[in-house]
């Protein structure tokens, strides 16, 4: 058995995105040594493709907006099922994120008055985001990237996590292997957070990059934390739709947010049908299904999504407003877009559901074990408004960074890691090399997104969702015997084989909360339950947990806010 | 169904040699498209970076026919496909596996530049004609394209003297933003090495960000380092009237 390289620090980050940035900065800054590991170059994870802006009640635009109407436009975009407190601590703290990071050297478009400027977006009752054009993932994770690096965190780049380790309860370290060279290496920690973000993944069209594969999510259920409410998962209403290619990429909400008109193929403008008072401001999963409805009613555009059009806008303003979008259009698809409109149509973009925490300390029930970002649930109930990521990561990847720090200088000992428990995590990861006869996992995975795309997708019945559950069992089967060939450097076959099995449990997560959950809200539509059972399932969130070798999926009461934020909520 | 051929290096650091692929073609398929192909359908241990496929991460860079390019933005119908298309990693980096290349290098750079450094006492009032300088440079999605063309990096191995086009944007994305007050002109004349540029304007050809590396970014910084220490009337100056 080869000698495994060792690392040790008081807490390490899975991920490199704008959450895992955000909470090494602030452990780092209390004093703990220090790592992020991250699975791909340091600033290209998903955050960077994050377009629209970053939501906070700066009230530059409009005196008015303040952390009270950021919660209620929270709640009732996230259909009541958001966890209250992290609602509320979002919609407070998000405005000093921001500021701070102005502080560390980010560029925000500017109002006349020279204060950070903000646009309007979907669901959002005052202009709210503050943005740079379309490309403000890219600002903030470049940032955050250049003050983490000055904050004397090491980070462990193409190294990915295979499993967690563990000392009784408590989280320990975690296995991982270098990308180059295939060999593993051990990071021996009081406490790990996981921000590992969405997995989107999972299904074929998605506006995800390949790293959102549920990584982080399926190592802390099999170490033992619990998932929350992983049946709502955010279809984007605008995906592009031609060429094949493309399918699924996104094209930002911003260009609604700037006036952007959605119409069928008979010129109609779709949302006067369904949301006549918000029109295209309206909330991602009204939006989503409004275009699949008319789609479905045979009034697609060319092929098959509908059109969306800002070419009513001045094109130096497009251009200026829009940059990204305007270049993916005129590269990708021959369409300028400051002439004529876009095709767009649903793509899988955001997992509301995730790794159960503690609102304040984002905790997990795995001691030493925290979540933040996308990789954490509870945020956004069951439909996230957009703008709202990008400051969830930075709140609460601040707030997981504080908390772990706390929790690893609370520590008398390190935890130990035990030697076998390293053997057997690393024999597991090894395993595609010994296998002979099974399937490649390139072809596993095809099928794993047909299933979820089938079945498990933005419209579900019980008949789909069991049908999915089915072909989940077929396609865990074929995982036992996946086979990588070639050798351990830079071996995408092999990396993929691995991430199948957090992919797979997601998945299976998905496919059960949403089969348990009889209601449509938000995100999860059921064709056989339309409406919105506020009585029963208003009042519960799903968990999946794991007992044995098999998931548990149950129940638990949603937490209720307190009368004073309940009468935010009545007044207006 | 139309069919392309493509030939890609596979190999290491210890050498390598291109291999044949024929892919399916469809309508607005990108050269990343027909990679993912291979390592789907041929090849799984093909080795190759790539985030987001769609030009905002920056990861795929690699030489198509001989140019560097972004394979998540080359398109199969801009490309001659009556004879095999050839994909090889980045010249000016060392190869790890295939098209990955070893580009820690850059990472290391970065981390020797002076951070944001802002005005005491700011009241972080700026105006957007103010801050659109620093926002082109912002644009950066880290690609390398820009280090890869460079010939001082990629002819004549200087990594050790010059930081390359995509450092000196980084600088300039510092030096003129409106609230910062760090000053890197030292480190611009010496460890950064920017009078080796010569302006050839290659780094401005690749960026497929458009971002106008010369004119914009180096010939200014290299303007205030002429200024700082090689112009004899501005010395003149400065002593007798203090420093600016």
């Amino acid at each position: 058995m080869e000698k495994f390289e060792t690392h040790e620090y008081d807490v390490i980050i899975i991920g490199a995105g704008g959450a895992g940035l955000r909470a090494a900065i602030e452990a780092s800054n209390k004093g703990c040594s220090t790592a992020i590991v991250c699975k791909s170059l340091l600033g290209k994870a998903h955050t960077v493709m994050a377009e629209g802006g970053v939501a906070a009640a700066m009230g530059n635009m409009e005196g008015e907006d303040n952390w009270k109407t950021h919660f209620c436009d929270t709640i009732r975009g996230g259909k009541f099922m958001n966890n209250w407190r992290m609602a509320e601590l979002h919609a407070k703290e998000a405005p000093d994120r921001i500021r701070e990071l102005e502080q560390w050297g980010a560029v925000f478009d500017r109002t006349p008055e020279g204060k950070i400027n903000q646009r309007p977006f979907g669901g959002h009752t005052h202009k709210r985001l503050c943005h740079v054009g379309d490309r403000t993932g890219l600002e903030l994770i470049r940032t955050l990237q250049d003050k983490g690096v000055h904050s004397g965190i090491d980070v462990y780049m193409e190294c990915t996590v295979s499993q967690l380790l563990k000392d009784g309860e408590k989280v320990s370290g975690a296995l991982a292997y270098w990308r180059e060279t295939g060999r593993f290496v051990v990071f021996k920690a009081k406490a790990i957070i996981i921000c590992t973000g969405g997995l989107g993944r999972a299904y074929k069209i998605t506006s995800n990059s390949w790293e959102c594969t549920g990584d982080g999510i399926g190592l802390a259920y099999e170490a033992g934390a619990e998932l929350l409410d992983a049946e709502f998962v955010q279809f984007h209403p605008t995906g592009m739709v031609w060429p094949p290619g493309v399918q699924g990429i996104l094209v930002t909400e911003a260009v609604r947010g700037e006036g952007g008109i959605l119409r069928n193929s008979e010129g109609f403008r779709i949302m006067e049908k369904y949301d006549p008072e918000r029109m295209e401001l309206s909330t991602r999963d009204v939006v989503a299904k409004a275009i699949y409805h008319e789609v479905k009613g045979g009034r697609g555009s060319e092929h098959g999504g509908m059109y969306l059009d800002i070419s009513h806008r001045p094109a130096e303003y497009i251009k200026k407003k829009l940059p990204s979008m305007y270049m993916q259009f005129m590269e990708l698809a021959d369409v300028d877009i400051t002439k004529g409109p876009m095709e767009v149509g649903p793509t899988t973009h955001y997992t509301m559901g995730g790794i159960r925490v503690e609102p304040e300390t984002a905790a997990t029930r795995v001691p030493g074990l925290y979540a933040g970002g996308e990789a954490a649930a509870g945020m956004h109930g069951a439909n996230r408004l957009g703008g709202n990521s990008l400051s969830d990561l930075l709140v609460f990847g601040r707030r997981a960074g504080l908390s772990a720090a706390e929790h690893a200088q609370g520590l008398s000992a390190a935890p130990t890691v035990d030697a076998g428990q390293i053997e057997d995590a690393a024999n597991s990861a090894l395993e595609p090399f010994n296998s002979k006869e099974g399937d490649d996992p390139y072809a596993i995975h095809r099928d794993l997104q047909d299933n979820m795309q089938d079945y498990v997708g933005i419209m579900r019945s019980e008949d789909d969702l069991k049908k999915g559950i089915d072909g989940l069992e077929q396609i865990k089967q074929r995982l036992k015997t996946v086979r990588t060939d070639g050798s351990r450097p830079f071996n995408p076959g092999w990396h993929l084989a691995l991430e199948l099995r957090a992919m797979v449990v997601i998945s299976e997560a998905i496919a059960r909360g949403a089969l348990q959950r009889k209601e449509s809200r938000g995100a999860h539509t059921r064709l056989d339950y339309p409406e919105t059972d506020a009585e029963t399932y208003g009042k519960i969130n799903s968990i999946a947990a794991k007992s044995g070798k098999d998931m548990d999926v149950s129940t638990a009461p949603l937490p209720q806010m307190p009368d004073e934020l309940k009468k935010l909520l009545e007044d207006k | 169904m139309a069919e392309a051929t493509f030939r890609v290096f596979r190999g290491d650091k210890n050498g390598g040699e291109e291999v044949e692929y024929t892919v399916p073609v469809t309508e607005g398929m990108v050269v990343l498209d027909v990679i993912h192909h291979i390592q789907g359908y041929t090849d799984p241990d093909l080795a190759c970076r790539w985030n987001c496929k769609a030009a905002k991460c920056g990861s795929c860079s690699a030489e198509v026919n001989g140019k560097p390019s972004l394979m998540c933005k080359t398109r199969l119908d801009h490309l001659p496909l009556d004879r095999p298309v050839t994909v090889h990693p980045l010249k000016a980096f060392p190869v790890i596996k295939d098209l990955a290349t070893d580009v820690s290098w850059n990472f290391e750079v970065n981390k020797k530049i002076k951070p944001f450094t802002p005005k005491p006492d700011t009241d972080w009032v700026m105006y957007q004609p103010d801050v659109e300088r620093a926002q082109e440079f912002r644009k950066c999605i880290e690609c390398f394209l820009c280090q890869n063309v460079c010939h001082v990096l990629r002819e004549h191995d200087k990594h050790d003297n010059f930081i390359g086009p995509r450092f000196l944007v980084r600088v300039a994305s510092l030096e003129m933003h409106p609230l910062d007050n760090g000053n890197r002109l030292e480190y611009l004349k010496d460890e950064a090495g920017i009078a080796l540029c010569n302006i050839t304007k290659c780094c401005t050809e690749a960026c497929p960000e458009e971002i106008h590396i010369t004119d914009n970014s180096i010939i200014p910084l290299k303007e205030r380092v002429v200024d700082e220490y090689y112009d004899p009337l501005m010395r003149l100056l400065r002593k007798f009237f203090g420093k600016k």
